[in-house]
């Protein structure tokens, strides 16, 4: 079994690095929607993804992912919001954890928003 | 519809965070012999009056403002009992809810498990507010989770930092691992 010493060693190294993460205002938020429609169109993958992106590339000073309930648009989930600071707030629509991928390469680290994904640029609004 | 059982939980899970509750206890009992699954998600969150206890299996019925169908319930209610299983959902304002579902595991019907660790996971990092117990049980073998003993070891620094956020899945995959010895089902 997997023991809790383990999480007391993790402890001991991380505590000389311990640094206050809060939110100020030059955070972006990564935001995708998990109430019972993001979850059936399989929002949970793209949220794990996301996560793992921001935590590898290193970007979790600049960059937090959360989640929310359901915004009211179930037929375009999975959905993910990008909100950064002094910008519109960019609404990508029927995501897979491939788009994620794309998003945190094109959008999150490249600064251009991949409008082919967005809500705005779909045919139906 | 869900394609697994764990995405309903995480569902139902979600539910239980969103009223508020500061202990969700969850629990995944499969017996092999019995033929049986029982998930229950138990919470001590701000609970329903017995006229919502009553419409909450009703798809049409949500507390929700932003759209006018619930289909969580439903969705975990109608899995159960396709497979000739049970949907139990109690509550009380102000004590909490308990939703409790039976599987019977050999119906063609029954979803598979599916990635129970990543629905825990999920939940347990992006609810840094909440505290979870999960119990896995495979055929009288069992482990257990409990946040509160993560929390009292780490004091202030939180599930979604890298490290500890990958110790937490490691914790469920290795545990239950041993637990089930890996088994698909």
């Amino acid at each position: 079994m997997k023991s809790l010493e383990e999480l007391k060693a993790i402890r001991e190294r991380m505590q000389s690095q311990v640094s206050m993460r809060g939110e100020d205002h030059s955070h972006t938020r990564v935001v995708v929607g998990m109430a019972t429609c993001g979850i059936a169109s399989g929002a949970r993958p793209v949220l794990t993804k996301l996560s793992n992106l921001v935590q590898e590339k290193n970007l979790t000073d600049k960059i937090s992912v959360t989640q929310t309930g359901c915004i009211g648009l179930c037929q375009y989930e999975p959905i993910v919001e990008v909100m950064e600071p002094g910008k519109p707030k960019v609404t990508y629509i029927k995501m897979t954890p491939e788009k994620a991928e794309e998003i945190v390469e094109r959008h999150l680290i490249g600064g251009h928003v991949v409008d082919n994904y967005t809500l705005s640029s779909s045919d139906i609004k | 519809m869900m394609t697994e059982i764990s995405l309903n939980i995480l569902d139902v899970a979600e539910n239980s965070t969103k009223a508020g509750a500061a202990l969700v206890t969850i629990t995944v009992d499969a017996d092999f012999e019995a033929d049986q699954l029982t998930v229950s998600i138990e919470d001590n969150g701000c609970g329903m009056t017995p006229e919502q206890v009553e419409r909450v299996t009703d798809p049409f019925f949500t507390s929700r403002t932003t759209r006018k169908v619930g289909l969580g319930v439903p969705f975990f209610k109608y899995a159960a009992e396709s497979t000739g299983g049970s949907f139990q959902i109690e509550s009380t304002i102000g004590v909490g809810t308990t939703v409790t579902a039976t599987f019977t595991l050999s119906h063609i019907d029954r979803m598979p498990l599916g990635d129970i660790n990543s629905t825990i996971h999920t939940l347990v990092v992006y609810h840094p507010d909440t505290d979870f117990v999960y119990q896995y049980r495979y055929n009288g073998k069992s482990f257990t989770m409990d946040t509160r003993e993560f929390k009292e070891i780490l004091g202030g620094i939180s599930f979604d930092t890298p490290e500890i956020s990958a110790y937490i899945l490691e914790f469920l995959n290795e545990n239950k691992l041993e637990t089930d010895g890996g088994v698909q089902y």
